[in-house]
């Protein structure tokens, strides 16, 4: 990724709204964009969605085969998150082998799926030792405008929640890949003391600290993920917390219908 | 490398009525739908589905070529890259190029290179990015349908539009717009690309058996078709600049929100405004 | 709005046969076999004896004695790079300031992130580009926001003889600059900056057909609930 300049005058400009309560595309800080969630994009994947979180575009594709488990978990099906961040999507994206940012993305949401057990990767064994599921999923970037954590967790799980098991490649009947938990990660930016939500592409510029808090259905914390250069303290974290299990809330909804 | 299992080698292509496995008559186009400036961020943009195809196209520029030294100082390079994401085949693609890939780019990137007005762009390059959602065969013709709507949506300088389209053989049969089925047990491909307005051909490909007149045949099947998709690339651009007229229309006259902030005193009138420029 | 039925202006794409009667191809057409096409996506105009294709998208191409707004992205000893939203970077010699700089000063008067309103002296061939801020009117500003549009909007928002951007100002009563290159800056009054911004992102979304300042003005109107005081111009006797 090349960086682009932000000037200073925007910056001020940003964090001067901040200070009185304002962004400068008119949300309240505890506001998301609105998400957009069309699933069973591509038929050639096993499940897909593409995603619209305000302007930032993520299609996610589920790609599901029978396989060899890794010898150190044989009794468990493979679970793989791969992120491409295609030049297409931004004038600062290069072709390329992934970037550290493109890596960072793809392991966070991996995390938020895979410790949360939203796959339980044991139910997708064959037979032990010897055949098992083998699930990839890919995430496109389509159209950058900030946050991509949460637009391509939020791909990821609309994309898995549609997905079908290919069981007929087995001698058996497709069924629907079962989820045991919805986890939505909810991430925001501090900028000069202000925490606002869903940064879009301006506000993440010019963020000093960036934190991902997903929490369950339960509102229980399941990953969470701070980035950028500047800190966080403990009541900031704690108010990170609620927005994530607030705005999870009505999110989770978008994500759950069909 | 395709799974194969699902089509019997008995089963025919065509069959004697000249009906294909989807219905389709040996001269008919699968359905497309295109739409021009889909992406906020590219300069230039057009979705295309093509029967079960599904790509997206993008550009921009032109901007500074990177690395400095392959600038040309006289014009703007072309540079196209052909991707295939992941998931959009049957059998998982690794990311990232391969050979195929590299290939299609350089062929897609030289067919631009005739029409775009390159000397007026020195030591630029105009970057095209063609990202395939899902396969169905005749990639590469979608590809390049899209990526000229998507360098008009742009802007940039051509002689005209480029239309592509691939034709083959099935069953003995010269046939129109081979989907994958029939590219994979057909006899013949043959994907090309034309300058409606001139004729030129500025991409073409084959592989496969054909005589020369099944070649002839096949041409004729493609530049036929090229023509209706050349409307269908204009009208999605037409209709790109209607709509957003249209949108302009509606937020004027919507009603504007009620005041938020109190007003305050106006700042002190500016000092010497630079001169406007009046439009030329 | 007036009684005419709006007449949407017809749209013109690559390779498009233009009727050139007795015309010379000018910007955004070319000649081919004597007759004259379409270059680009645009409406056509006529003007001095020569068929224009007025683009409706692109980038910004900068043109000599073209007021640009920049951002410094880079600096040197002597000079700074200006990012003005072009394919070309563009240099601004410490000379072509209003400051006496001395050799390896300039981050004292301009620094990387700074914003500057200025006008392209030159252009050459090969469109390398020389930028200036010496003039009085130009500088660094500060403050304010910086909004971006198509710059090939940038005719209709300034309108005939500067008169989009008089209506804007009557109402709104913001200090705007437009640069040619489609960055625009303003400032002003918490209600001000949002109408004029909303305005300016009508103008850029908007299409070729006529009308455009009659619906701003009647937005203005509705918002601040009173009459414009700037004259009504009609904006389609051939020109946007």
């Amino acid at each position: 990724m090349t960086a682009e300049v932000i000037s200073e005058l925007m910056r001020e400009h940003i964090a001067r709204l901040a200070a009185s309560g304002k962004r400068s595309d008119g949300r309240g800080f505890d506001e998301p964009r609105k998400l957009v969630v069309q699933k069973n994009y591509i038929k050639n994947a096993e499940g897909s969605a593409r995603v619209q979180l305000g302007n930032t575009d993520v299609l996610v594709g589920v790609k599901i085969d029978v396989g060899e488990p890794y010898p150190d978990t044989p009794n468990q099906g493979v679970l793989s998150t791969s992120a491409e961040l295609i030049p297409l999507a931004s004038p600062t994206f290069e072709s390329g082998p992934p970037s550290p940012t493109a890596i960072e993305l793809a392991r966070v949401v991996d995390r938020g799926i895979r410790e949360s057990k939203t796959v339980n990767t044991e139910k997708l064994c064959i037979t032990p030792k010897e055949k098992v599921w083998i699930m990839f999923i890919d995430i496109h970037a389509l159209d950058y405008d900030g946050n991509l954590f949460d637009a391509a967790s939020y791909g990821a799980l609309s994309a898995l929640s549609c997905a079908k098991v290919p069981a007929s490649k087995i001698g058996k009947e497709d069924y629907p890949l079962p989820l045991e938990h919805w986890p939505i990660s909810v991430t925001s930016a501090k900028i000069g003391g202000n925490v606002v939500v869903d940064p879009n592409l301006d506000e993440e510029r010019i963020a000093d600290a960036r934190i991902t808090v997903t929490t369950d259905e339960n509102g229980d914390i399941r990953a969470m993920q701070k980035g950028l250069k500047g800190s966080f303290n403990l009541d900031e974290i704690r108010a990170a917390i609620r927005t994530s299990q607030k705005v999870g809330k009505g999110l989770r909804g978008i994500i759950q219908r069909d | 490398m395709e799974d194969i299992e699902h089509i019997p080698k008995e089963l025919q292509l065509i069959d004697k009525k000249g009906i294909r496995l989807d219905g389709r008559r040996f001269n008919e186009l699968r359905p497309i739908k295109i739409e021009a400036g889909v992406l906020k961020k590219a300069d230039g943009s057009a979705y295309l589905e093509w029967g079960n195809n599904k790509v997206l196209a993008a550009v921009y520029g032109p901007r500074e070529a990177h690395p400095r030294h392959l600038q040309d100082p006289a014009k703007a390079l072309v540079q196209c890259r052909y991707n295939m994401a992941p998931f959009s085949v049957t059998e998982r693609k690794r990311p990232g190029p391969d050979r195929r890939s590299v290939e299609i780019s350089k062929v897609i990137s030289e067919a631009f290179a005739s029409v775009v007005f390159v000397e007026q762009f020195p030591r630029t390059s105009v970057d095209i990015y063609i990202e395939v959602l899902q396969a169905d065969a005749g990639t590469r013709c979608a590809g390049l349908t899209a990526a000229s709507v998507a360098l008009a949506d742009a802007g940039i300088p051509m002689r005209d539009l480029v239309s592509s389209c691939a034709s083959g053989k099935i069953g003995g049969v010269v046939a129109l717009d081979l989907n994958k089925d029939e590219d994979n047990f057909g006899e013949a491909d043959c994907p090309m690309a034309i300058v409606p307005r001139t004729g030129e051909i500025v991409l073409l490909q084959m592989d496969g058996h054909l005589t020369a007149h099944e070649f002839d045949q096949a041409m004729e099947l493609s530049i036929n078709a090229a023509k209706q998709i050349y409307e269908l690339q204009r009208d999605a651009l037409r209709r790109r600049y209607a709509a957003v007229a249209e949108a302009a229309e509606q937020e004027a006259l919507r009603e504007p929100p009620p005041q938020e902030a109190p007003r305050e005193t106006p700042p002190d009138m500016p000092e010497d405004l630079p001169p406007e420029v009046d439009d030329l | 709005m007036d009684g005419s039925a709006p007449d949407r202006r017809e749209v013109v794409i690559p390779g498009d046969l233009l009727n050139g009667h007795g015309l010379k191809p000018g910007s955004g057409t070319f000649n081919e076999g004597g007759r004259i096409y379409a270059a680009r996506i645009g409406t056509v105009a006529e003007r001095d004896g020569f068929v224009d294709v007025i683009p409706l998208s692109g980038r910004y191409i900068p043109r000599s004695r073209d007021v640009i707004i920049g951002k410094i992205t880079d600096l040197g000893p002597s000079h700074w790079l200006v990012d003005i939203n072009s394919p070309y970077p563009a240099p601004l010699n410490a000379k072509e300031t209003p400051w006496m700089v001395e050799f390896g000063d300039t981050d004292r008067y301009l620094h990387v992130g700074d914003v500057v309103i200025g006008e392209i002296v030159s252009v050459d061939e090969a469109m390398r580009v020389q930028l200036s801020i010496a003039d009085r009117q130009f500088g660094r500003l500060t403050g304010g926001q910086i909004l971006d549009i198509s710059p090939a909007k940038v005719p209709r928002l300034i309108g005939r003889n500067g008169n989009m951007v008089a209506l804007i100002r009557e109402f709104t009563n913001v200090r705007m600059f437009v640069g040619q290159n489609g960055r625009i800056w303003i400032d002003g009054d918490a209600e001000g900056v949002y109408h004029a911004a909303h305005v300016i992102k009508v103008i850029d979304d908007s299409g070729p057909a006529p009308g455009l300042t009659d619906q701003v003005r009647a937005y203005l109107e509705a918002a601040y609930g009173r009459r414009a005081t700037t004259p009504a111009e009609r904006d389609d006797d051939g020109r946007h």
